[in-house]
């Protein structure tokens, strides 16, 4: 019985922030950024049938993304003209070019990523909203990440005001509990 | 949420306008009576600290977010994809 499903119709609601997130760490493009998390989740479609699910559905999505980001960096290497490394990843010279989308499996250290505690604080923090009930990480975003005015929210997402703040309390509550040991101390 | 107009206010309040001091929507007078509150109350103290250091932090700029309008289009082209693959 596989631990974890897969689901793609919630995928960029759940999870594009933190592969943003990792991606723009790593590669320092944020258009660069955008193109390589909305491959990263047309390639996951297509191997979705590989998808065995002993790592979370994110886990599993990094780990495609992580191929995408070396593949970029392989990418503009050879535009410099420096030695290209050719790897071939699989016997067959006939599916050459498309290793990845055909072949990612679950990734080796399965679940060892989940429980990793993030080292970098973007992530970390993504983690931490991702742990919080639905609506409370819609809030919480809304206005601490993207700035919204209180009335704005409360427009957009049919509530009062006094609710908003108490669904703000709780998840600031939450994170601040979640991020305590090892960012707020 | 109820408001008071005394100088001493019940824990629920204090915290509410702790949190709204984080994104600079408390006046001036709930400002005034969270510290009067913070200097007898510890409980609401350690929230406090932890409310400010939670504000900083998120304020740090390897905080990301996929801009909205990004997110939007990614989306409807994800729709597209995942149309053909059912």
């Amino acid at each position: 019985m596989p631990e974890h499903e897969i689901n793609p119709n919630r995928w960029i609601d759940k999870y594009s922030d933190y592969l943003f997130n990792y991606t723009i760490t790593r590669v320092n493009d944020r258009e660069m950024a955008q193109d390589l998390v909305q491959d990263t989740f047309f390639a996951g479609l297509k191997s979705m049938k590989n998808f065995k699910g002993e790592a979370s559905e994110r886990t599993w999505l990094v780990s495609i993304l992580k191929r995408k980001i070396i593949d970029h960096y392989r990418r503009i290497n050879s535009k410099k003209g420096k030695a290209e490394v050719r790897i071939s990843y699989n016997s067959d010279a006939e599916s050459e070019g498309d290793w990845l989308e055909e072949r990612v499996a679950d990734p080796f250290d399965k679940t060892a990523e989940d429980n990793l505690e993030n080292s970098e604080l973007g992530l970390a923090i993504h983690d931490c909203i991702d742990k919080l009930p639905e609506k409370q990480a819609t809030v919480f975003k809304m206005k601490t990440l993207l700035g919204y005015e209180t009335e704005a929210i409360c427009n957009e997402l049919n509530i009062t005001p006094s609710n908003l703040w108490v669904i703000i309390h709780r998840a600031r509550t939450m994170m601040a509990e979640c991020l305590k040991k090892n960012w707020l101390e | 949420m109820k408001k008071s107009n005394k100088i001493f206010i019940p824990c629920e309040e204090a915290n509410h306008n702790c949190d709204k001091s984080q994104y600079n929507e408390a006046t001036l007078w709930e400002k005034i009576k969270l510290n009067i509150h913070l200097l007898y109350c510890r409980v609401c103290r350690e929230y406090s600290k932890n409310n400010s250091k939670l504000t900083k932090i998120m304020k740090r700029k390897e905080v990301e977010i996929m801009p909205s309008s990004e997110k939007n289009s990614l989306k409807k082209a994800f729709q597209k994809e995942l149309a053909n693959h059912k």
